[in-house]
């Protein structure tokens, strides 16, 4: 193992901010589209007035 | 035997071939996502010059490959709707749009956050970021001017011009680093050179694009259906699907 402790892990050689900040928001952004895209799947399937999902995935 | 080739290009027959597709492409987008994280925060040594900071790579390359590519295919297939007035290519093109826009802000975000401790600055008005900017700024364009227009086959085609007259930037964006003197590097990876980099580092890099095409492929599959059944509501199979009558 390269690092240290956790701490040392987390500080990242003194760049802590910026490559968390990097991969923080990356994870935001990555989360923030699934979420969207379930919204818009809900909110159309509610349009629809589909329910059963096994349907809609083609399955029996 | 003879195969038909058009099968898939009927809205229907994709939107069932396209969820069977999610589950496989979604499993092989979480392992090469551990895998390629645990490459690039334990495997991969020390930069010699950046130390921990160069860390940053393994998201912020495949972030702008992704985005570049993606823009490629999204120009490609509203092309051909545009030409060949074939319905689904329309609809794939504008299901790419929005996780193209994810990858652009990205790239430009994590870039931001590793200039400024290499460099000394968030951001400079240079090819490289700028055109990288354009090309988010297009992708957004592209949304905005779809989601303007009622009629979705209109829509398809004013996109379809946007996202053709766009895709001149995707060379300037690649060569920037080429044709004008920039602070960004110049490409870790190339099809005619070695590598410039140590195998862990290029292997986390790779593996964490391979992750970042899986999400994609996972994410446009999923829009992509949806808007098949927004645009298919009034049809006789989304009827069925509705009655459960269809398997």
């Amino acid at each position: 193992m390269k690092w240290e402790s956790m701490s040392d892990f987390f500080a990242m050689g003194g760049y802590g901010l910026y490559v968390w900040g990097s991969y923080l928001v990356a994870m935001l952004c990555i989360i923030g589209e699934i979420v969207l895209i379930r919204i818009r799947k809900r909110t159309l399937y509610k349009h629809l007035g589909l329910r059963r999902k096994s349907i809609l995935r083609g399955e029996k | 035997m003879t195969i038909n080739w058009f099968k898939y290009a009927s809205p229907a027959s994709f939107y069932f071939l396209a969820g069977r597709m999610i589950p496989y492409f979604s499993i092989a987008a979480i392992i090469f996502l551990i895998v390629g994280l645990y490459i690039a925060f334990f495997s991969a040594p020390t930069d010699f010059q950046q130390g921990e900071a160069y860390r940053i790579i393994f998201v912020h390359v495949p972030a702008a490959w992704m985005s570049m590519f993606l823009y490629l295919v999204m120009a490609f297939w509203a092309g051909i709707g545009l030409a060949f007035t074939t319905r689904l290519s329309s609809m794939v093109a504008s299901a790419i749009a929005p996780t193209g826009a994810m990858f652009a802000f990205l790239a430009l975000w994590t870039g931001a956050w590793w200039g400024k401790p290499m460099w000394g600055t968030w951001w400079v008005w240079d090819a490289r970021l700028t055109s990288e900017l354009i090309l988010f700024f297009l992708y957004i364009g592209f949304m905005s001017l779809q989601a303007a227009i009622d009629d979705p086959r209109r829509a398809d085609k004013a996109g379809a011009v946007i996202a053709l007259v766009g895709v001149v930037n995707v060379p300037i964006i690649y060569f920037s680093v080429q044709w004008w003197n920039t602070l960004h590097q110049g490409a870790s990876v190339s099809l005619v050179q070695s590598p410039k980099m140590a195998t862990a580092m290029l292997s986390g890099m790779l593996i964490m694009a391979l992750a970042a095409w899986m999400y994609s492929i996972v994410t446009i599959l999923i829009r992509t259906r949806l808007i098949i059944l927004e645009r298919e509501r009034h049809t006789a199979w989304v009827s069925e699907l509705k009655e459960g009558v269809l398997e």
